[in-house]
């Protein structure tokens, strides 16, 4: 961990501010996510986690504060730098988000429309698909629609998709909800396995305390829309602070 | 006081939607013109509005023409005026009756079904999920579909006025014994360039409200899978009175260029 601290953050947020009219979500958020680490944020429902995490990739616009990844201010990015600086992130979605109209292929065809170096030659693409999708094991779901898969196969669907461009930060938004606990070891067993294969630096959004045990290398807990306590997983259970045990009970 | 408050925050609300509206309508002329250019999911959304409309739009238009033959003849005939028959209908059918029903027609099928794709694709973060992986999202899923309906509509219109005039011509044959040739002779020689130009501008009109509203509602609906429902509902609704609207002033334009 100490080695990881001395370098410079691959994504950064300072003071981060979100309002929604009278309801303050984040009250100046700050955390730091450094290369190769699993940080985990825990926080109640309706903690402000997500509205973070989709400020951190531009679909939210933030009231306050600093947003740097591999060290860009994301706010006074065009929206051509932005989208190039997202190739750079993976990002899992709560629900999959797959998208329902398209064969499992399409989905992942479709973040590299954008890339002519991989689009260029069709077998190209084709190479990099199965690839992604061999990494998590549902090769043989190629053609399939996403209506036609399970929760847990939607949920790698939905991460080969966000692994296609080989990106070096992934953010992870609840990968474990909504799974039944065995489908939810292998997410996480998954997720382990990509951090190794890929080398990237994850930042997961989560209230599953076995998915934060398992995968965290460091925690921010979000209480009020501030950082409420930091630490390893093992310093944060030893805590006697009652907000804090209430997490883990 | 009560009943004040609400008429006022309902015209309020009603001003703040139109406003939206119009942003939206900016934003797609802003996008339109620049790169890159989502041709193919341009010309797929051209063939799912126009293809699958077809049997719709013909049914509809085929049904028109003969019930609306068969509604006018005793009328015409009380005059002795059934020989103006073929003249009335096409008039009628190419300049107002075609283009609104089957405007009509397509806010109800194109209108929701764009209503309901984009407002479910917005509550299951599919549009999220667009935008990270860098694709422009109201790029690819709404100026293609404005697009597609503003260049689809003239099209099917076109198409359910033919149908619907050979549902007269065969009405006209088998209670008047008039030929298909002679009910033709006579719709095109009653026909002016001022009836079809009119009736063909307002058609692409009429195909930018379907879209707009119906991509508007889909890609700002809120409040979960009851929200896609009112998102598809209200496109619908807004739609149909956005068309009679823009019929109006089409029809006040159209008499001061063409005297109709």
């Amino acid at each position: 961990m100490k080695t990881m601290i001395k370098e410079e953050p691959v994504l950064e947020l300072k003071n981060l501010y979100k309002h929604f009219g009278n309801n303050k979500v984040l009250n100046g958020f700050n955390l730091q996510l450094y290369k190769g680490e699993n940080l985990v944020v825990m926080g109640k429902s309706g903690s402000g986690k997500s509205v973070m995490i989709k400020c951190l990739v531009g679909l939210m616009q933030a009231d306050g504060g600093s947003i740097r990844i591999k060290g860009q201010d994301i706010t006074s990015l065009g929206q051509r730098e932005l989208d190039l600086l997202r190739t750079e992130i993976g990002f899992l979605f709560q629900g999959s988000a797959l998208y329902d109209s398209m064969t499992v292929r399409e989905n992942l065809y479709f973040p590299l429309r954008r890339h002519a170096h991989i689009m260029g030659r069709e077998e190209e693409a084709e190479k990099w698909i199965r690839e992604a999708l061999a990494n998590v094991g549902l090769e043989h779901a190629i053609d399939l629609m996403p209506d036609e898969l399970s929760g847990g196969m939607k949920r790698r669907v939905a991460l080969a998709r966000a692994l296609i461009l080989k990106p070096k930060i992934m953010l992870y938004d609840e990968p474990t909800t909504g799974l039944d606990p065995i489908t939810a070891k292998e997410i996480i067993q998954l997720m382990r396995a990509i951090q190794k294969t890929y080398g990237t630096s994850s930042l997961i959004i989560t209230h599953d305390v076995d998915c934060a045990r398992v995968i965290s290398n460091r925690m921010i807990l979000l209480v009020d829309g501030v950082n409420y306590a930091e630490g390893t997983f093992q310093e944060l259970t030893q805590s006697s602070d009652p907000k804090i045990k209430a997490f883990f009970k | 006081m009560n009943a004040t408050f609400k008429i006022s925050s309902k015209v309020n609300l009603f001003f703040t939607e139109v406003g939206d509206v119009t942003f939206f309508a900016i934003r797609f002329f802003k996008q339109v013109f620049t790169r890159p250019f989502e041709t193919k999911e341009f010309l797929r959304q051209c063939y799912l509005m126009g293809n699958r409309s077809l049997l719709l739009v013909g049914v509809t238009g085929f049904i028109l023409g003969l019930v609306f033959t068969l509604q006018s003849r005793p009328t015409l005939m009380e005059f002795g005026a059934q020989s103006w028959m073929p003249s009335m209908i096409s008039i009628s059918i190419v300049r107002e009756i075609g283009p609104v029903i089957t405007a009509l027609i397509c806010a109800g099928r194109i209108g929701s079904g764009i209503g309901a794709e984009l407002g479910s694709m917005r509550v299951t973060e599919q549009i999220d999920a667009m935008e990270v992986s860098g694709t422009n999202p109201f790029k690819y899923l709404v100026v293609t579909r404005i697009l597609a309906t503003t260049l689809m509509l003239p099209l099917l219109i076109i198409f359910g006025d033919a149908i619907a005039l050979v549902g007269s011509a065969i009405v006209e044959n088998l209670k008047g014994a008039v030929s298909f040739q002679l009910y033709f002779n006579q719709v095109f020689e009653a026909l002016a360039f001022s009836d079809i130009i009119p009736a063909t501008v307002k058609s692409f009109f009429f195909g930018f409200a379907i879209g707009l509203i119906g991509c508007y509602k889909g890609y700002n609906c809120n409040k979960g899978t009851v929200g896609v429902g009112e998102a598809s509902n209200a496109a619908v609704v807004y739609t149909s009175m956005l068309l009679f609207v823009i019929d109006f002033i089409a029809v006040f334009v159209s008499d001061i260029f063409f005297e109709i």
